[in-house]
């Protein structure tokens, strides 16, 4: 199948959109598939052999942040001639609702075309003033993907119309090897966090209340924290003076070292008290055969099993983290056990699967449809033929 | 005490009772002055969004600029505080104007930008007019905190701030935002990005 697949964002700059497009696109390519993916980048940008570059994305405010998006007639232009070019079968783009590459897609292409929302923004004013111009677009769209129950629910509520839910892969083989950090995981053990600090929901707290019950009997136990924060120091801060110095922050990190970071300890730790569909950082550690300990939440719950690929405790109780990690610290095999059993559970997440069910989804579009093509109604650009 | 001394301190008294009035009344005036500035402010604000939403929703743009213009435009409709005139809760009304600047400079700056829009019906109309609205806010504005600046000098003399010259009245403030001119449009003349901007005065 010949896929043309459009990312609304830089391809050099770091985010789950981009990482998803690339992910996807290597498991299709895997699969014994055509794909090319068009997507802004700067030109001095090395990009992997699948991609078009569509010009530099421009920072502008957008939804009260300044986001870096391309707009206008050139890079329509370049998005008309990759799709004329490319004699696709299909059409994949990603957050057609965005001001970017993607909606620039859907206006100039025809034929069968895939959009997979991200992160449903609830329809505001906005999209409805727009709406005339935004319309002839997006009605051409004729299967939507949703990445969680969670934006599947805006979708249907807020804009209109259904989406398949189809979870975030992962790429499993990425996080099969990797080379600890210098000196982790050490003598003494140590226990790993990713995630934003400062954000609750993550449940940062939770598992610093548990390292200090922890710490107490156990003289080498480290902590590893990865995660951005807008001051990480004053994480330090919420543990009692003794501990500070086995607690090591590295802030963030880059998508490689995240996988150093999880081989670099003994037991990886999701104490996350809600907020979170699938949990994919949790899934990302049982990729790399780390034993998790995770809260109790549905997510949680649905990827490790039940409890047969990791532990779980009551969420947002330190004391019971702080019994489960320790009995997980105590026990190698225990720990060894649930390694395998997590190796195992997350194959039914690999991008490889999942590119099969986004594979259904094409199948479905492309059946009685011909191919894509450049929109006769904006051929001699620029038209206003996409007027209702 | 001769009449000459009762008639000299009654004339001081008067003097000083005159001088301290003209001062309270040109502070009243001063403050007068900046609620019209503001109005007249809020005004081209007002009218440089009307336009730039027709200009968003007028066909002659790519679906994705409109809609990052029509984003913009809703910003600054549902902006808080923070501006010359407070309305609902929302992102401060001056950060919410420095954005539509923004967005309509990045579609203007687009390369080629004019010569694509030639021969379209009502294109060029509706480009100087977006031009036009956006010249007025900056001209606007600068008066407005011209005086602001005046006004707020007054109310700080010694003698205004002893006697409360300028009563309950609030100390008006600036409005600092971005609304350096968009294409074609010489940038020397106009006021540098906010941030870097100084307040007027």
């Amino acid at each position: 199948m010949k896929i043309g697949i459009v990312c609304p964002y830089s391809w050099d700059v770091p985010g789950g959109v981009q990482q998803h497009i690339r992910d996807l696109a290597e498991a299709l390519i895997e699969a014994g598939h055509d794909v090319s993916v068009i997507s802004p980048a700067d030109d001095d940008t090395p990009l992997p052999p699948y991609v078009t570059g569509a010009g530099r994305a421009v920072p502008v405010p957008y939804n009260g942040s300044v986001a870096r998006l391309s707009f206008g007639f050139l890079s329509a232009s370049r998005v008309r001639r990759w799709v004329n070019q490319g004699g696709f079968d299909v059409l994949h783009v990603h957050e057609p609702e965005i001001p970017s590459l993607s909606l620039l897609a859907c206006w100039v292409a025809s034929g069968p075309i895939v959009a997979t929302v991200h992160t449903a923004i609830p329809r505001s004013r906005v999209l409805v003033v727009t709406y005339p111009v935004l319309r002839t677009a997006l009605e051409k769209i004729s299967g939507r993907i949703a990445v969680s129950e969670a934006a599947r629910t805006t979708l249907v509520e807020h804009i209109g119309g259904d989406a398949v839910v189809i979870p975030n892969g992962v790429a499993t083989h990425r996080y099969r090897k990797a080379e600890p950090l210098p000196g982790w995981p050490g003598a003494g053990g140590a226990i790993g966090f990713l995630g934003r600090l400062d954000e609750p929901r993550k449940g940062l707290a939770v598992l610093l209340k548990a390292f200090e019950i922890l710490g107490q009997d156990r003289p080498g136990l480290r902590l590893l924290v990865a995660g951005p924060a807008a001051d990480a120091e004053e994480v330090l801060y919420r543990v009692p003076a003794w501990l500070r110095d086995r607690i090591v922050l590295l802030g963030q990190v880059s998508e490689d070292d995240k996988i150093r970071v999880l081989h670099s300890v003994d037991v990886f730790c999701s104490p996350n008290t809600g907020g979170e569909s699938f949990g994919i950082v949790t899934a990302e550690a049982m990729a790399a055969g780390v034993p998790v300990v995770a809260s109790d939440i549905d997510a949680f719950r649905q990827v490790l099993h039940g409890g047969e690929a990791g532990e779980l405790f009551a969420t947002g109780d330190a004391r019971d983290l702080a019994r489960a990690a320790g009995q997980l610290l105590d026990d190698p095999a225990r720990r060894a056990t649930l390694s395998a059993a997590a190796v195992a559970a997350v194959a039914r997440y690999d991008w490889s699967v999942v590119a099969r069910d986004v594979l259904r989804v094409y199948e479905t579009v492309v059946l009685g449809s011909t191919r894509v093509a450049v929109a006769q109604d904006t051929g001699g650009y620029p038209s206003r033929g996409w007027l209702p | 005490m001769t009449i000459t001394d009762i008639v000299l301190i009654v004339a001081a008294a008067l003097f000083i009772g005159v001088y301290v009035s003209w001062r309270a009344g040109r502070i009243d005036r001063l403050h007068a002055r900046v609620d019209m500035a503001r109005a007249a402010l809020d005004a081209t604000l007002l009218r440089r969004s009307s336009v730039s939403l027709e200009l968003a929703t007028s066909g002659l743009l790519d679906p994705a600029t409109s809609l990052l213009l029509a984003a913009a435009v809703h910003g600054t409709r549902s902006a808080g505080p923070g501006g010359v005139v407070p309305t609902e809760a929302g992102r401060p009304r001056d950060l919410a104007e420095s954005d539509l600047t923004r967005a309509l400079r990045a579609a203007f700056s687009q390369p080629d930008f004019r010569s694509s829009m030639t021969g379209k019906e009502g294109a060029d109309e509706l480009l100087a007019e977006v031009e036009e609205a956006t010249h007025q806010v900056f001209l606007a504005r600068k008066f407005y905190n011209d005086v602001v600046a005046l006004t707020r000098e007054a109310r700080s003399r010694p003698l205004a701030r002893l006697l409360r010259l300028s009563g309950k009245a609030p100390a008006p403030v600036f409005f600092d935002m971005d609304d350096s001119l968009i294409a074609d449009l010489p940038s020397a003349t106009l006021a540098p990005p906010a941030g870097s901007a100084p307040l007027a005065g």
